[in-house]
């Protein structure tokens, strides 16, 4: 595995182990911070539907597969990220691995999430990333400049 | 092909011949920015010139590395502009786990 065809993130929290898992595994839970509406609970080995809820891409489509739920250790899915037009099927493109570890600290709860498989995107989705990336900022940039107006 | 489609194939090139440990310590070996001999390349190393000649040629491919020409023998260069693009897409799902996660602190330590 290479350094490009992976994300690695860990944080600590101030919270049981058995609390961050709930967060992570209840779909209601996992929908109200990850911005996402399930249509139903996970369930291991079968697909996950739902439409994320981030401002702005509320049209935009949530389809995993849960791949492993190892109570308040392991919880992982796959899924494809930026899949951002609802009409296309993209279910021919291999997903990429969403992994999140819980390990008990004195602190609370120490957490990693792994998304891996990065190497397999197609060229052209990545490309759909970075438009939506170059939108965002392009729009930041005309609030500023219309909020900077408003003062002039 | 137009040119951005064949700049599309070319970054998923790049991913591709990144996906491999040994190419990765081979453009490690490049990226203090002076050319280098294949003979430079695998010194320190257990890699036999063959090897070394072999992924030189892929990422040459995916344009991720050039070679130049000096006198009998060839030198190699990153080429950093491809890595680059790939970079930036990793920053950018980065960037979003960051914030996700920051959502995830503040709805279980409430």
């Amino acid at each position: 595995m290479s350094e490009t065809d992976r994300i690695e993130k860990s944080i600590e929290l101030k919270a049981p182990v058995s609390r961050v898992w709930r967060a992570l595994t209840n779909h209601e839970e996992f929908g109200a911070w990850f911005r996402v509406k399930l249509d139903g609970p996970f369930v291991l080995g079968q697909v996950s539907t739902g439409h994320i809820t981030y401002p702005g891409y509320e049209h935009l489509k949530w389809t995993a597969v849960v791949k492993t739920m190892e109570p308040e250790r392991l919880f992982s899915f796959t899924w494809h990220p930026y899949a951002v037009d609802p009409d296309k099927d993209y279910s021919q493109e291999t997903p990429t691995l969403v992994t999140f570890t819980l390990e008990r600290i004195p602190s609370g709860t120490l957490l990693r999430v792994v998304e891996s498989g990065f190497d397999k995107i197609p060229a052209g989705r990545r490309a759909e990333a970075f438009r939506m990336n170059d939108g965002g900022w392009a729009e930041q940039i005309k609030n500023i400049a219309e909020y900077l107006a408003r003062d002039a | 092909m137009t040119r951005s489609a064949a700049a599309l194939k070319t970054s998923a090139s790049v991913f591709a011949a990144l996906g491999d440990e040994t190419r990765l310590s081979v453009l490690g070996r490049l990226s203090t920015g002076t050319p280098q001999s294949i003979s430079r390349l695998t010194e320190g190393t257990r890699l036999s010139r063959q090897a070394v000649t072999k992924h030189l040629r892929v990422l040459e491919t995916v344009g991720v590395v050039r070679s130049i020409r000096a006198g009998r023998e060839n030198l190699f260069a990153l080429e950093p502009k491809p890595l680059d693009e790939a970079r930036k897409y990793l920053d950018e799902v980065s960037r979003q786990w960051d914030d996700a996660l920051g959502r995830l602190k503040a709805f279980v330590e409430d």
